[in-house]
């Protein structure tokens, strides 16, 4: 054990440059004769576009989607029963559906000139009514975002079960509709894209901030009709991701086509008012939920219906039906019950397309079920942590394969739940709500838990028949002839850490220093193909191809070694990073020196692969690893101006086998920064034409780091039997289970008052109406 | 976005800023920048120069005398809340500058710029106007004071005449007696307010003030506080009481007493 494989919190290799302002982004690139790109962007939400009305003078410095000849519209496919594609052209052409909606494209020498040739441009649009609210949209007579649907639904997914039987023994039946808001998902760094024709390589360059490289590739080629060897995709430093940038952009294919008829490098930058006004949105969902439980605690029966507002177009390559698609499947969470039925609707409106944003469908779907579970906890007058212990799923079923045939890995969900209570002391705040606070303020507890489905592969996504179906994830390897190692892999970090995780792999298996080992990835020109970052698969994936390459070169560099020591193959073995025999030993580097520069050292029967490999690695139970976790939070609400502070927060989390616990603990606290901020804060309104009411980050409210409460995170470590390493994803957890702790902990202590919130972000605002309504209801 | 093109000057005196702001309808001055700089980016205003008045010594000057104070345009918030400037109020200046959104605001961001910028929602404004203050206003020829409490004419709008330059302001001294209670609102650390209530009590003086601020209006001033604001008094009073000034709306109504109640309570602590 040098400390620095598997399971150590090493510091991370990427600081040096990130911690000094070094790291190089989209906006750093200066490409010689580069040009900026402004947009003109649609006004209104819903409306036929009718003329573009460009000044003479500015001609050839404005270009639609008439200009862009032979380009063809983004489409994602799949082949789901039911589901709708949309063909979303790179500029407008005859309609415009959201706000925001790329029209026209500005071309000068500074983005301050792009930005003065764009308001020249005139728009003629015929206004038409806007579908703004999903469940509206589904009205008959609702106007139609495509016309071609007749209707504005992409999609519906059922569960069918038989709930009839259960419910007639239930006690108990408990309903809600719970709604979670729009958001925006508001990395640091915005998506950025620099394009270039290299005409000796025939060749486009397309730098962009990017977490899936080479499925945009794929996309360009395929919208822009290149060969696939025409297109290179760069993705250099990415400040951020979380699911908003695993998209094909229209504005990669409008920068790209732009490039290859000026023959001069452009940029463009998305800046913060086109991000919260016109680019994706995330999690707007609508659930009507109806619980079925016993006295004693038992819960029966579960039935729902979701909506989820998925937007104007069906984003490439996950679709529109990805977020909705899952709901019906993963609502159940970690809990076994009997009978269950669900339906959802991928609704279309006149909003930004949604994407998948870190736990995806799952944040709303564990908002929706943990609050069912703490309403019926309160109707039967049980403890609600009691009462989900009741529930669980527990480890003697284990592996389990729950009623929508998920299957449950691995874990222990009753002792998350138990170290949970007990770390935050549930009793101690019950004692002390039950005093009651000198500030007046209302003491709540609130726990939600969730089991996380990472690194699912291509069984799970074959089944959606999407663009994009993950398969074997291939790392290729180096060692260089200094006895370093370099890895390539076609996965992207947007913060993740892989410099360091990926290297930390890589020295378990060949004992090579972190400080030798390099990491290049996302860069198509140099690594595997690889679907990308996503799905908090990486770790798992990419990790399990490098352990596997690296497992490749052990036999070569022992071939190698056993000569130099002028042993059998069969009498030494790696040990650290030295190849050890009987007397003596050689280094990785001395063999890597002889392979490379002093080839007549050779044995005769030497591998001829040497020391590069490119190895593939698939789980050969691809139906994904479940990490899953407790949370527990406990909070004062001030009743007099609805505003909550959070007095302590408990997660008792299992991710597997750690690779770098500090780097688990970082990924947490992330994701319940973003957790916090849907449960609280964020929210992008719309107003009843579709206008986004939040241009501005004074508008649009996140949490600061006052904000975010010092979580204390306690691991436990239940390695998956299906990976290698028995490493789980575990990058989204963070974010999925914060909205639902703290709404529940809020409505623990206004239960009192008989109010009860179901809508997020529970702000202020909110609980103020919601105290409100109560008063007046006992007053009437 | 990015601003549309302006010229930039960086006058060293005051009458060289007044004669650029006459020879320009469409110039602005800018201090701080805080509220400013994302405005030009926004575009929402597009100016043809901008006066950068920082450089100019009279308005970062400070002038004590025995009953008040006299701060630069230009003194910075942060300069109140590190101590580096004089406290007339026996800190109450110190412990609002700190509050003041986020110290990279507090750092660039000035106590004349925020007065003449005029957001509703600015705490200088209702501090200033409980604690008497009021600014002084320079046209080239002379000057004018008029006191805090009726600068702000409208959102985003000021008495400030256009040539005018808001060059200071005076801040009187309370006596000893007089106690200072300040609360504010927020969503969260930094941002701007929902509600602000500002409580001066010197009955030695016979000053009863309230203020409520960030009304989407210029502050509500009420000079017999006494009145309605007890300890441990009843907010149904206050939100009568504000009501008569015109906030209807009841979470905003709710806020604003709950804001002027708890700056009454730590006023009377």
């Amino acid at each position: 054990m040098t400390g620095q494989g598997i399971g150590a919190s090493v510091p991370r290799k990427e600081d040096d440059r990130y911690m000094r302002g070094r790291g190089q982004y989209v906006g750093d690139i200066r490409r010689p004769g580069m040009l900026e790109v402004a947009f003109v962007r649609s006004p209104l939400a819903h409306a036929r576009l009718r003329a573009i009305h460009v000044p003479e003078a500015l001609t050839g410095r404005v270009y639609t989607m008439d200009d862009l000849d032979g380009v063809n519209a983004i489409r994602a496919t799949s082949t789901l029963p039911g589901y709708k594609p949309t063909d979303q052209w790179p500029l407008a052409r005859g309609k415009v559906r959201q706000v925001g909606e790329l029209v026209a494209m500005c071309v000068a020498p500074t983005r301050a000139e792009a930005e003065d040739v764009a308001a020249q441009i005139e728009l003629d649009l015929e206004e038409l009514p806007a579908v703004v609210d999903m469940l509206a949209a589904r009205r008959s007579g609702a106007p139609l975002v495509h016309e071609a649907f007749g209707d504005n639904i992409y999609l519906v997914s059922s569960f069918d079960g038989d709930i009839e039987s259960a419910a007639a023994r239930a006690d108990v039946k408990v309903t809600r509709e719970i709604r979670t808001a729009r958001q925006c998902m508001l990395p640091i760094e915005g998506r950025g894209v620099v394009a270039e024709w290299n005409a000796r390589l025939d060749q486009l360059t397309v730098w962009s901030s990017a977490q899936m490289p080479h499925i945009v590739r794929t996309g360009l080629s395929e919208v822009l009709n290149l060969r696939q060897a025409q297109v290179r995709v760069i993705p250099p430093d990415v400040g951020g991701g979380f699911g908003y940038k695993g998209i094909l952009l229209p504005e990669e294919v409008c920068l790209s086509w732009l490039a290859m008829r000026l023959g001069r490098p452009v940029r463009w930058l998305e800046d913060r008012r086109e991000h919260l006004t016109a680019n994706a949105n995330c999690r707007e969902h609508h659930y009507k939920i109806t619980g079925y439980a016993t006295r004693d605690g038992r819960l029966l029966a579960v039935e729902a219906e979701a909506h989820v507002d998925s937007g104007a177009y069906s984003s490439y390559p996950f679709s529109a039906c990805l977020e909705a698609g899952q709901v019906t499947s993963i609502l159940p969470g970690v809990y076994d019950f009997e009978a269950y039925r669900a339906r959802a609707y991928a609704v279309a409106t006149n909003k930004p397309p949604i994407l998948p944003y870190r736990g995806v469908g799952r944040t709303g779907v564990c908002f929706a079920m943990e609050l069912l579970i703490d309403a019926l906890a309160r109707e039967i007058g049980m403890e609600p942590h009691e009462f989900r212990r009741r529930n669980l799923v527990r480890p003697d079923q284990m592996p389990f394969e729950n009623i929508t045939k998920k299957y449950f890995d691995s874990g222990d969900y009753p002792e998350a739940l138990r170290r949970a209570v007990e770390a935050l002391d549930v009793d101690a705040w019950r004692r002390r709500q039950a005093q009651g606070e000198s500030d007046g303020r209302r003491i709540g507890v609130g726990i939600s838990m969730y089991c996380e489905q990472a690194a699912h592969g291509t069984s799970v996504y074959a089944a959606w028949g999407v663009p994009m179906i993950p398969g074997f994830e291939q790392a290729a390897l180096r060692i260089t002839p200094d006895g370093g190692l370099e890895i390539r892999v076609g996965t992207h970090s947007h913060g993740q850490s892989h410099e360091t995780t990926f290297a930390q792999v890589a020295h378990e298996v060949l004992g090579i220093a972190l400080e030798k080992i390099h990491l290049v990835h996302g860069d198509t020109a140099l690594t595997p193909y690889s679907t990308g970052t996503w799905g908090s698969r990486a770790m798992v994936m990419a990790g399990g191809a490098i352990a596997a390459a690296c497992t490749e070169l052990v036999p070569r560099l022992l071939g190698i070694g056993a000569h130099l020591l002028q042993q059998s193959a069969s009498a030494v073995r790696l040990d650290g990073d030295r190849v050890v025999g009987p007397e003596g030993s050689v280094s990785i580097a001395d063999i890597a020196r002889v392979w490379y520069l002093a080839p007549q050292d050779l044995p005769l029967d030497a591998d001829a692969h040497g020391l590069e490999v490119t190895a593939g690695y698939k789980l050969e139970r691809d139906t994904g690893t479940f990490s899953y976790a407790a949370h527990a939070v406990a909070l004062a609400v001030d009743t007099d101006t609805g505003l909550v502070e959070i007095l302590d927060y408990v997660i008792v989390e299992d991710g597997g086998t750690l690779v770098n616990p500090m780097v688990v603990d970082g990924q947490i606290y992330g994701g319940v920064a973003q957790g916090v901020g849907t449960a609280l804060y964020e929210e992008m309104p719309f107003d009843s034409h579709g206008q986004p009411l939040a241009s501005t980050l004074s508008d649009y409210m996140i949490p600061g780091p006052t904000e975010v409460p010092a979580v204390r995170i306690l691991h436990m470590e239940t390695p998956s039997p299906l990976s290698a390493f028995g490493i789980k994803g575990i990058g989204e957890g963070g974010a999925i289970a914060p909205p639902a702790a703290i709404a529940n902990a809020i409505n623990d202590a206004l239960a009192p008052l008989g109010v009860e919130m179901t809508e997020s972000p529970v702000s202020p605002h909110r609980i103020f109406n919601a105290i409100r309504a109560a008063r007046d209801e006992t007053a009437a | 976005m990015k601003p549309s093109s302006f010229d930039y000057a960086v006058p060293r005196t005051l009458d060289e800023a007044v004669a650029l702001l006459n020879g320009d309808p469409a110039a602005k001055l800018i201090a701080g920048g805080q509220t400013l700089g994302p405005m030009l980016n926004l575009r929402l205003v597009q100016p043809t120069l901008l006066i950068d008045i920082t450089r100019i010594p009279e308005l970062t000057r400070i002038e004590e005398t025995g009953d008040g104070i006299v701060f630069g345009a230009c003194v910075t918030h942060a300069a109140f809340e590190d101590g580096r400037v004089p406290d007339p109020a026996g800190g109450a200046l110190r412990r609002v500058a700190r509050g003041i959104a986020y110290r990279a605001v507090r750092t660039r961001g000035t106590i004349g710029g925020s007065l003449a910028h005029a957001d509703p929602a600015a705490d200088w404004l209702s501090c200033l106007a409980a604690l008497g203050a009021e600014v002084i206003a320079y046209d080239g020829h002379g000057r004018r004071t008029m006191p805090v409490a009726t600068l702000m004419t409208g959102v985003f709008e000021t008495a400030i005449r256009e040539g005018e330059i808001l060059e200071g302001v005076r801040v009187p001294r309370p006596s000893k007696q007089a106690r200072f209670g300040y609360y504010k609102i927020c969503r969260k650390t930094g941002e701007f307010a929902e509600a602000i209530g500002a409580v001066l009590f010197d009955p030695e003086r016979g000053v009863h003030r309230a203020v409520a601020g960030a009304t989407e209006a210029p502050p509500i001033v009420i000079e017999d506080a006494a009145a309605f604001l007890q300890e441990d008094g009843d907010l149904d009073a206050v939100k009568a009481r504000l009501g008569e000034h015109g906030l209807t709306d009841p979470y905003s109504l709710q806020l604003h007493a709950v804001a002027l109640q708890r700056a009454a309570m730590e006023a009377w602590l």
